[in-house]
């Protein structure tokens, strides 16, 4: 033992830990997780600059009145890394993702813009892979790119490929849907499999390999929330699952509507291969990205039929429900378990991070 | 999903809370020494389910938590040299040293990449041979065998720009400062059984015998637990001290013998400071002379810094089990996940981050009891 450590020990009982420096002067990765870190940058440094009473929502979609229509506004960055990832790549994701925010508002998409960063250096012929996947998402969706921008940046300025998409579209003249809607007893659905995209992504950027290969579930959902519409049943409100999972968006509905949110841990559908790979990692499904999966919270009368609607779409085949809106009080979401006690379902800090033993 | 859904059968849960309840006749406290245990119990609710005789205390198993500040500043220092790529896993990154942590360092333009294992690190140090890559190595004896290997294959293929900072630490030291210092109240263990995977268990014997406390080597899943605490319950009970194995489906006696071998040839037991449990005799691994050329300390002439420790965090008291994080003042008020003030409150493995995520519902119930 040398003096340093004779002296520290001597101190032991001082109950010794560090203190953070957890000032955040710089922008980390955590600030792009979607989780508390994201929120903070929101509130502390982009509603400052730019509120108004449609930013101030911070719903998936912007709603404006023009004319007497009402018209959803949305935009979304996609900077996923590999470009490619089983089923699907950067191209169908900014494609479905900005159909996706428009359509959890109830929008029929109209059009969407692209604008495409480049790094200096970039393969032409995997930039052309890439619009060629755009080109089948947007036809699969039936929602044209009705106007672009490209810009090129200097070699490391950049990661090959950068693309933002904007989506506008229309809003039926009477549905009411909005986050600080859902009320006790309502229904939390979920429309399949939770935590798909983010597994595939992850697998292929880390080159993890499994025994079934994992898709992600990309797909356009406008068509699943129109056929949920036309059921004529109650929708409280919608949000799609991705950055933060549905654990996150959770969290966020029950803030907005300022209620408790309590999901069955036993019936929230995760796939083998999806589960496997959270165990061998660490992570937990429900914070684990979508980009095809919608959560849903409805009257619980008319859940039943919701579902009924849900299901006869193939984006919903396995659309379930999860669990309930319990009370309305201290917002929180908790988790009743498979041995019977419930635990809260928090918003995460930053990213999940895979774990050391 | 097979072997393991079957350790997390509710049904076999109850039968087991119910031969629990049958046993204990008075209260009894136990501590489950690895994180990951802390992290089932919370997750499943077993604290909730347990009889009220039992209290599980968390143990010092969570290796972020114990990993001194001294050593993360080594770290952070080191990854802010010029050709210096710094490799570590996840939970690390995000661990506060005196200054920042090192995501902050990364963000300020350091060289630092979250790898899943030492010998993905080696693998970037072949790709990149005009690099310096440093794998900063923590973890128990569970991860101890694959820093072994990585230096092993480094010295085998000659590699030039490989090292490890070695900040491995062994459990038994730990269960014997914990059970011998004067305020203990821990009457049993649950033994990491990871860690016994690799290690064995003629290591804990001395243990038992010298302090006549119970010792179950026990797994992870939720079924592992209960009956862990079972088997330490009626050992207790019956006023009996033994070493007992309870995850026998993952742990022999002479546990992973090419992995020990492995380990043997490659590092030597030192002193070391924990954080929170003082300086620890044989507590921590450090390379062989024979290695030292990939010890990234000696190859960098790294040298300890005291650190500023100051007197917010309790993290001492909880990874002693002697507090349990709700009963910290600055727990969930000052100290949270995104603004920690101490290790615990960071790993996944932690007990304060545990008990933030998952346990802050039973908190009222836990303080009743």
């Amino acid at each position: 033992m040398n003096t340093r450590d004779r002296a520290v020990s001597a101190n032991s009982d001082a109950l010794q830990c560090p203190l953070p420096s957890r000032k955040n002067d710089l922008i980390v990765l955590g600030h792009g997780s979607g989780g508390r870190l994201t929120a903070e940058l929101v509130r502390t440094v982009f509603l400052p600059a730019l509120s108004n009473p449609i930013l101030d929502r911070l719903d998936d979609s912007a709603e404006m009145s023009v004319g007497g229509s009402r018209l959803a506004f949305t935009t979304d960055s996609f900077v996923v890394s590999p470009l490619r990832f089983p089923g699907g790549d950067i191209g169908s994701l900014a494609v479905n993702g900005t159909i996706n925010d428009l359509a959890v508002a109830g929008a029929q998409p109209l059009g969407l813009s692209a604008a495409f960063i480049l790094e200096e250096g970039f393969p032409i012929a995997e930039l052309r892979q890439v619009m060629q996947s755009m080109r089948e998402a947007s036809r699969a969706a039936e929602v044209p790119v009705i106007a672009a921008d490209t810009k090129v940046v200097e070699r490391g300025k950049a990661d090959g490929l950068f693309i933002t998409t904007s989506g506008i579209g229309v809003i039926p003249g009477n549905l009411e849907l909005g986050p600080e809607r859902a009320q006790a007893g309502d229904a939390v659905l979920v429309s399949g499999p939770v935590g798909d995209h983010g597994i595939a992504v992850m697998s292929a950027r880390e080159g993890l390999e499994f025994e079934a290969t994992l898709v992600s579930d990309c797909a356009p959902l406008h068509g699943l929330v129109s056929a949920m519409i036309d059921s004529g049943s109650v929708i409280r409100c919608m949000r799609d699952a991705t950055r933060g999972g549905v654990a996150t968006i959770l969290n966020e509905l029950a803030k907005s509507s300022g209620v408790e949110i309590v999901i069955d841990e036993s019936v929230v559908p995760v796939r083998d291969a999806v589960r496997a790979a959270c165990e061998i990692l660490g992570l937990e499904p429900l914070y684990v990205a979508c980009e095809g999966r919608l959560v849903a919270i409805v009257d619980e009368a008319h859940a039943d039929r919701i579902l009924a609607a849900m299901r006869r779409h193939p984006l919903g085949a396995d659309a379930c429900r999860i669990g309930r809106v319990t009370r309305r009080g201290e917002p929180r979401v908790a988790l009743r378990t498979a041995f019977g006690p419930t635990r809260l379902l928090d918003i995460l800090a930053g990213d999940q991070l895979p774990r050391i033993c | 999903m097979k072997f393991v859904d079957e350790f997390r059968d509710a049904v076999a849960a109850r039968a087991l809370l119910d031969r629990i309840r049958a046993t204990v006749t008075k209260p009894w406290t136990i501590m489950e020494v690895c994180g990951g245990q802390t992290h089932t119990i919370l997750r499943y609710g077993l604290d909730q389910l347990l009889p009220r005789e039992i209290t599980l205390v968390h143990g010092p198993g969570c290796p972020v938590c114990v990993t001194p500040i001294e050593m993360i500043d080594l770290a952070i220092d080191l990854s802010r040299r010029p050709g210096i790529t710094l490799c570590s896993f996840g939970d690390m990154l995000r661990v506060p040293g005196s200054s920042c942590d090192l995501f902050d360092a990364r963000a300020a333009g350091a060289d630092v990449r979250v790898v899943y294992s030492p010998l993905d690190a080696l693998e970037l140090a072949r790709r990149e041979p005009s690099r310096e890559v440093v794998f900063f190595a923590v973890g128990f004896e569970t991860t101890a065998p694959t820093t072994a290997m990585a230096v092993f294959h480094a010295s085998r293929l000659n590699l030039p720009n490989f090292s490890v900072i070695a900040a491995h630490v062994r459990v038994p030291p730990a269960i014997e400062a914990i059970v011998s210092s004067d305020n203990n109240r821990v009457q049993g263990f649950l033994a990491a059984g990871h860690v016994c995977a690799v290690m064995g268990l003629e290591e804990y014997r001395p243990l038992v015998e010298k302090f006549k406390v119970p010792i179950v080597v026990t797994g992870f899943e939720p079924l592992d637990l209960l009956q862990g605490v079972a088997m330490c319950a009626a050992q207790l009970e019956a006023g009996r001290a033994e070493l007992e194995n309870q995850y026998v489906r993952s742990v022999r006696t002479e546990g992973n013998l090419s992995a020990r071998s492995l380990m043997a040839k490659i590092f030597t037991t030192v002193d070391r400071r924990w954080r929170g449990l003082d300086v620890l005799p044989k507590s921590a691994l450090a390379l062989t002379d024979r290695y030292a050329a990939y010890d990234a300390i000696r190859r960098f002439d790294l040298v300890h810094e005291a650190a500023i420790e100051p007197v917010e965090c309790r993290a001492g008291e909880v990874l002693r089990g002697r507090l349990k994080p709700p009963q910290c003042p600055a727990f969930g008020r000052v100290c949270t996940p995104e603004h920690p003030l101490g290790a615990p409150m960071v790993s996944a493995e932690g007990a304060c981050a545990a008990y933030f995520h998952a346990g802050r519902l039973s908190t009222a119930a836990m303080e009743a009891k």
